[in-house]
């Protein structure tokens, strides 16, 4: 595989291809340290927890299906840098990472994890199923696909109420063979809903590669049918991210309509806890490791840009410490109480 | 040599139509294909083609008269090829051969040929929770939907309604007539044929706090966008622990219209009660149509509304006012009776009625109870009915297995085992595929005679007697 950008413009109605003024306005295409900083924290946030999360599932402690976020830190983060708290987000079951880059609890979702009243969906959602009304995060959906149509009602709801948001609509390669996707995409384009749909390509779909799934496996082209202008990025990188990002959210934002990124990305860890991920060789994960971490190349930077290494080491300290502190109350906060088995199924209205 | 024009039948439900205007007259020589009239069908306003060539020599049917069944004969036209000289009758001179049929509408005798619709008549309807001693107002249940939809919309703008030929084509049933023209296209949205996405689309704008009504052209079309409607809207405030809400109606006509075979003929009522976190309504009357949705719509909760088509075209008393409500989850005791308590919902409560209407005859007084909402089932009305009569029959249009009837009967054995006094019997539609042809499919579907039946079971009568 590459990881070479490709700048794939199915139909490209900027000539430059740089983000417009008005883009340039609302967010310094060039971030400062302090950003910088911040991405690296939120990337480092995100290792560090589901490095925490798989520990606890050897330990039994999580249950059932455990999606880790490992190695695709670039894509959330970089994205999450550059939207708005208007801006609704809605993901598959890989959602950990999502989750805290929108600002989410970590003990909330590590609690959610190990199943207790304390977690974001008091015990009853899991892994997959974590929501937000507060950051504007509408999960966490367990079907391949099903949140691809809820994104673009979330665009549709921008729009009705001409609040000026966009909604981050995240899919991965294995669901971009869904049929509702393109069910999607035909609506989103009709009727020019601010959505970005944000295409994780991480190369496998659960155990299948992509070319072994996909008859054209530059996903980013899978909009051209419907005029929604497609771009690949290299999800690796946070600075690529970022600055497809702008382009993209400005897009949907002034009223254009849909917007396709694939981010070519790469997760560490299997598909699941349970995945012995026996399809692909170890030299070809230690590859990408060694030479595309995301975390790795924006440390790099950022010690080139003169950032001392005991800044990060005190980040890297920080974070083992917020970890610490949520896996603390995500073991001994109490299971909900058997009383919210019947909560919560139904809305009651006051009579 | 002379060839009869007759009213067609132009949709599968069409029992009689409106001649709302002839494009011949008297003489005029039209050619196969040519539109010689338009009439109106409970759908739409439709052109018919002449499917000979000829000339017109008697209108039969006056344009603009009402209620023309299909099958009267309506022109006739002379076929030139022997020669003949034409009469034209322009004097009706034929009229005893061909009745001369006038605005004031056509003889009920004329309708034979089409399927008879069934519903109670207004002596039986009476309805212990129409409380409501205001004005009343004749509508169909096709209006009542309507009404129903454009004051709630009226009131709130976070409601709107999408669907396949909602908008323009003012829906394919005409429930959504004249709301496009009100509300505009912001909230009146036709969508592509594409049920799962625009299900999920729905669900997603629900989530984002609007209130959206999904039209499915039928339920049929509803498990092509099943996983979003379980999955998705009724599941989402439990795994969410109570935070995401999803304020949201499906409606659309539902169980078997008239001889459109099994992927187009069947009740869902069953599948979607089966759901914990959808409320599941199926309304029989026009009040309870007009009252339960608009409910349905102020819901917080997904629910599902199952509407019948044969149902759209009939007319009952609704309260004339805005602030009509039923509300979900409560029964409705339509007759009152002491001999046997038969449990329905939708088109067969009508059916339901006309049966007891028939076991009066036989002497025994039958308690009829609309349940017009499925989930959640208002179980306590029917144990305190069986109770009283010691007997239950269920009906409902769909298969046995698994079916309303089988959760009915198994919540009375729960909580009335002991007032029991016969077997719980269930009436309903045959577990097949829906068949095309007429007779078997006259076959399939449960009638009234089927609840005497079940009935006089339940209460020992031989049915010789």
């Amino acid at each position: 595989m590459t990881l070479k950008p490709k700048q794939k413009r199915v139909k490209n109605p900027s000539k430059s291809g740089r983000p417009p003024k008005s883009a340039r306005k609302l967010i310094n295409l060039k971030p400062k340290k302090e950003s910088l900083l911040s991405m690296h924290r939120d990337m480092l946030l995100i290792r560090r927890f589901e490095e925490k999360a798989g520990q606890l599932y050897g330990m039994g402690k999580i249950g059932g299906f455990c999606h880790l976020y490992i190695g695709q830190e670039a894509v959330v983060v970089g994205l999450q840098s550059v939207n708005e708290a208007r801006d609704s987000i809605v993901t598959s079951y890989r959602d950990h990472g999502h989750m805290l880059a929108c600002g989410m609890e970590p003990s909330g979702v590590m609690s959610e994890l190990t199943g207790r009243a304390v977690g974001y969906s008091k015990g009853k959602g899991g892994s997959m199923h974590m929501f937000s009304r507060e950051k504007n995060f509408y999960g966490g959906h367990g079907i391949v696909g099903a949140q691809v149509p809820i994104g673009a009602g979330l665009g549709f709801a921008h729009k009705y109420k001409s609040d000026g948001g966009v909604a981050m609509t995240y899919l991965g390669d294995g669901a971009a063979n869904q049929g509702q996707v393109y069910e999607t995409f035909n609506m989103a384009a009709l009727w020019k809903l601010p959505v970005i749909f944000i295409i994780e390509n991480n190369q496998y779909a659960m155990g299948t590669s992509t070319p072994r799934s996909t008859a054209g496996t530059d996903l980013c082209e899978r909009g051209a049918a419907y005029g929604i202008i497609g771009k690949q990025v290299d999800g690796m990188d946070v600075l690529a991210v970022r600055e497809a990002g702008i382009e993209a959210i400005n897009h949907a934002r002034s009223g254009k309509g849909p917007y396709i990124l694939e981010m070519k990305t790469y997760r560490y860890r299997g598909h699941s806890m349970s995945d012995p991920a026996k399809y692909r060789t170890r030299e070809e994960v230690d590859a990408m490791r060694k030479q595309h971490d995301p975390i790795d190349h924006l440390r790099d930077l950022l010690l080139r840009e003169g950032i001392k290494e005991a800044v990060l080491k005190q980040q890297d300290t920080e974070i083992k410490k917020i970890i610490s502190n949520a896996t603390d109350l995500a073991l001994d906060a109490p299971e909900p109480t058997s009383d919210e088995l019947y909560t919560d199924i139904l809305i009651e209205i006051a009579e | 040599m002379s060839h009869e024009i007759k009213m067609p039948a132009l949709s599968p439900t069409m029992t009689e139509g409106i001649l709302s205007k002839w494009l011949v007259k008297l003489g005029d020589k039209i050619c196969s294909g040519d539109v010689i009239a338009e009439i109106e069908t409970d759908k739409a306003t439709m052109e018919v083609e002449a499917i000979e060539d000829g000339i017109i020599t008697k209108l039969v049917v006056e344009e603009g008269t009402q209620s023309v069944a299909v099958g009267t004969v309506i022109a006739i036209i002379s076929t030139d090829d022997d020669n003949e000289e034409i009469a034209i009758d322009k004097n009706d001179t034929n009229a005893e051969e061909t009745p001369k049929i006038s605005k004031g509408g056509a003889p009920k005798t004329q309708s034979e040929a089409a399927p008879k619709q069934t519903h109670g008549t207004k002596e039986i309807f009476s309805s212990p929770l129409i409380n409501w001693d205001g004005p009343m107002k004749n509508m169909t249940v096709r209006e009542a939907l309507r009404d129903a939809m454009a004051e709630e919309m009226r009131g709130d703008n976070k409601i709107f309604i999408m669907g396949e030929e909602v908008a323009e084509y003012q829906g394919a049933y005409k429930v959504t007539q004249g709301l496009l023209e009100e509300f505009g296209e912001q909230r009146v949205i036709d969508t592509p044929i594409t049920e799962h996405g625009f299900t999920g689309l729905a669900v997603g704008a629900a989530f984002g706090d609007l209130r959206p009504i999904v039209e499915f052209m039928t339920f049929n079309f509803s498990m092509q966008a099943i996983d979003q409607i379980i999955n998705s809207a009724a599941k989402t405030l439990y795994m969410s622990g109570g935070q995401m809400g999803c304020p949201i109606v499906f409606r659309g006509p539902n169980g078997a219209a008239s001889r459109v075979a099994a992927q187009h003929s069947q009740c869902f009522a069953s599948w979607y009660a089966h759901c914990p976190g959808l409320k599941v309504v199926s309304p029989w009357s026009a009040a309870d149509a007009k009252g339960l949705l608009k409910s349905a719509i102020r819901d917080p909760n997904p629910v599902i509304f199952l509407e019948n088509e044969v149902m759209y075209g009939q007319s009952f008393d609704v309260p004339d006012t805005d602030e009509w409500l039923v509300p979900l989850g409560k029964g409705n005791i339509v007759k009152e009776g002491n001999d046997v308590t038969i449990v329905a919902f939708s088109i067969m409560v009508g059916k339901a009625l006309e049966a007891a209407e028939e076991l009066s005859k036989k002497g025994i007084d039958a308690e009829v109870i609309d349940l017009r909402t499925l989930r959640p089932l208002d179980i306590d009305l029917i144990v305190q009915s069986v109770k009283k009569t010691n007997r239950l029959i269920s009906c409902e249009e769909g298969f046995p297995f698994s079916g309303i009837g089988a959760e009915l009967g198994m919540q009375v054995n729960e909580n009335a085992f002991d007032y029991l006094d016969a077997p719980i019997m269930r009436v309903t539609g045959k577990d097949v595929p829906m068949p095309y042809a007429a007779n078997l499919e006259a076959l399939t579907l449960p009638q009234s005679h089927d609840v005497v039946k079940a009935a006089l079971k339940a209460c020992y009568v031989e049915e010789d007697i």
